[in-house]
């Protein structure tokens, strides 16, 4: 940065394509220490919803030995020495990998975003646009369903299984993972199919298209990115069940990745942390990739139409 | 709820200000009414010529309601269904430990059993408590947290970002995550605090007494949820529109006045929105507990989803499970209807 004189004609300083207005705007006491508050809170927010990110990814890197040496010395906060070592155990670890539980949670969670999809988006445009009646019921009830206490449903499904013979099997969370993932589709999907203006179909419908034509060639192309919203936060409530999981599954060839990890790293003495957080590392690199790519997105789909 | 804000197919109806969730039925399309006559004579639009009014609009419902059903029944076959069979299992016994008894009608002694027992009772006061204490708490700092985000500042989409992370993170991955902080050996907590006092360099805050235990408890949940709610404010923020704050300021309003006058109740459709999810979540509370603290050190920790949870799945005793399932469904209905009445905004 040069310097620049303040008037004469002499030009702005530039730094970064930016011109910046020299000598600086003079600003109260005040508002610099206000500002200087306001940026400090900021930090603080960032740290504590950051920093144990940190910390999970520090413990992932650490050797058997330095768990049982706890945190200190050449331990301490950024470790003198670090290994992946924790990141091939896990998938190699004597009683069972990794990698199965993360197929497994891979499998059910695409599975159910794919049913939730298809089976959203028809009941979303029936109640948003095919005037049937009771469709105020419909809807509170399908809202209702997605407060529906979990842990009151496990005991008779439980049941239901047992006499299918579906227990322990990852299958049947596809359908039982709906009851987190249908309501808020249903509803997104609903209100967006309520913005296309109707006269986009009507044109298609008086050109002698059937209202699934319709549905299939107009509406759902407009409305992928409610669509793609809506998988986004279906995939997330899949992925992230554990309630279920922990209830019907009891052999580890069917465990989903969150039940896997609550199982990494007991012996008797000590707590292999540096397994569990590899594991831990693992299950949020999707989570927080999606999170990155579509924040705004799921930011939207989470708010709006709850107030409009 | 859809992303985009409605720029008017159909003009904003007179509650368009309500949150959506407790807004009258809008969502018709405003074309005239059907016939009931005609409902049999339509044909669902495959093959022949394009049905055209009347008969346009009754196949339209018929087809309406073949759209509507696969959700509807596969919502009811994983909540009716269950809440049926717990009402009949809470009044009969149902053992799988005990199989070979036979399932005889007890009349209310599960749920006898259930009002008797201190494990029970003692479970139901913890969890209220711990709803009462999260919901304040996660309200307030969600909303600051809110109001910090909607000024418009650098490095604003890094904190949202930053925060809308832990939200969407598995609930194992919060519970461990505490878990591995918390931890006297592997945790970051202990460490720092031994720099202050060394007997706080174990502290081993989850299984150490009931305190601590509901302490770590407490800081994992709000850690994860508390973006939800200022996620969900500060959209609700950014709806109000600036005019009103300047009108607040020409009348010579403080920011106080400002906040307390104008953001609070125009604010109330979020606020009641984020009421409701985290009452119902704090109240069911269950994976962080199972996975920090096990339910201990004792049964400490209990709360009413994991007592159903033991009840259930460990002691496999469906009739008293059944009959705690109710109570749980009982209190999830009472507080949706309960916030649905309070929060509906008065204007009529």
């Amino acid at each position: 940065m040069t310097s620049a004189v303040a008037d004469g004609g002499a030009p702005a300083v530039v730094t970064g394509g930016r011109a910046i207005a020299w000598p600086p705007r003079r600003v109260s006491p005040r508002v610099v220490v206000r500002e200087t508050l306001f940026y400090l809170a900021v930090v603080i927010v960032a740290l504590i919803a950051l920093f144990p990110f940190f910390w999970i990814l520090r413990t992932s890197l650490l050797s058997d030995s330095q768990i049982a040496a706890g945190v200190g010395g050449a331990n301490g906060i950024i470790p003198a020495r670090l290994s992946g070592a924790a990141y091939k155990d896990v998938f190699t670890n004597a009683s069972f990998g990794f990698l199965g539980p993360l197929l497994n949670s891979l499998i059910v969670s695409l599975a159910t975003t794919v049913v939730t999809i298809i089976v959203a988006s028809m009941a979303g445009y029936a109640l948003a646009r095919l005037r049937i009646r009771g469709a105020g019921a419909i809807l509170a009830f399908i809202l209702l369903a997605g407060f529906f206490p979990v842990l009151a449903m496990i005991g008779p499904l439980f049941l239901v299984l047992r006499y299918l013979g579906l227990l322990d099997n990852i299958y049947p969370l596809i359908i039982v993972y709906l009851v987190y993932t249908l309501p808020i589709a249903t509803w997104l999907l609903k209100n967006f199919f309520q913005q296309i203006p109707p006269e986009l179909e009507d044109a298609a419908l008086v050109d002698g298209a059937t209202r699934l034509q319709t549905l299939r060639k107009v509406v759902v192309p407009v409305a992928i990115p409610a669509v793609f919203t809506a998988a986004i936060l279906s995939f997330i409530l899949a992925w992230n069940d554990f309630a279920f999981a922990v209830s019907f599954l009891t052999s580890t060839s069917q465990f989903t990745a969150p039940l896997a990890i609550t199982t990494f790293g007991q012996s008797e003495y000590q707590t292999f942390y540096n397994l569990i957080d590899a594991a831990v590392v693992i299950i949020s690199v999707p989570i927080a990739l999606l999170v990155l790519f579509a924040q705004r997105r799921i930011v939207a789909g989470l708010t709006a139409g709850s107030f409009r | 709820m859809a992303a985009q804000t409605g720029t008017g197919a159909e003009g904003r109806p007179a509650d368009a200000g309500r949150p959506a969730l407790f807004r009258g039925r809008h969502d018709r399309t405003g074309r005239p009414g059907g016939m009931l006559g005609r409902l049999g004579s339509g044909r669902l639009g495959r093959g022949g010529p394009a049905p055209v009014g009347h008969a346009r609009e009754t196949n339209d419902r018929r087809l309406g309601y073949l759209l509507v059903a696969p959700v509807v029944i596969l919502l009811l076959a994983v909540t009716a269904y269950p809440l049926i069979y717990n009402v009949w299992n809470s009044f009969h016994f149902d053992n799988l430990s005990y199989a070979n008894l036979p399932h005889d009608f007890v009349g209310w002694s599960n749920f006898s059993k259930m009002f008797h027992s201190s494990q029970w009772v003692a479970a139901l006061q913890r969890t209220l408590a711990f709803t009462v204490v999260t919901i304040v708490f996660d309200m307030v700092v969600g909303l600051a947290l809110a109001l910090m985000m909607h000024r418009k500042f650098r490095g604003r989409g890094f904190l949202r970002a930053s925060i809308l992370v832990p939200w969407a993170m598995p609930t194992v991955v919060s519970a461990m995550l505490w878990k591995t902080m918390f931890d006297p050996t592997s945790g970051f907590v202990d460490y720092i605090l031994a720099a202050f006092h060394p007997a706080w360099g174990s502290l081993a805050w989850v299984n150490a007494n009931e305190s601590r235990a509901w302490t770590a408890i407490f800081i994992a949940d709000s850690w994860k949820n508390i973006p939800f709610v200022a996620i969900l404010l500060l959209a609700g923020l950014q709806v109000i529109p600036n005019e009103v704050y300047e009108a607040a300021r020409m009348d010579g309003a403080s920011w106080w006045q400002s906040f307390t006058r104008v953001t609070l109740p125009m604010l109330k459709p979020a606020l009641s929105v984020a009421l409701i999810f985290r009452t119902l979540q704090a109240l069911l509370v269950f994976d962080v507990i199972y996975i920090l603290t096990g339910g201990g050190p004792g049964n400490s920790t209990e709360t009413l989803s994991f007592l159903s949870y033991n009840t259930f799945i460990i002691n496999t005793d469906f009739g008293l499970g059944g009959a705690m399932s109710i109570v749980l469904v009982l209190l999830a209905l009472a507080v949706s209807f309960v916030y649905v009445r309070a929060l509906r905004p008065n204007s009529a």
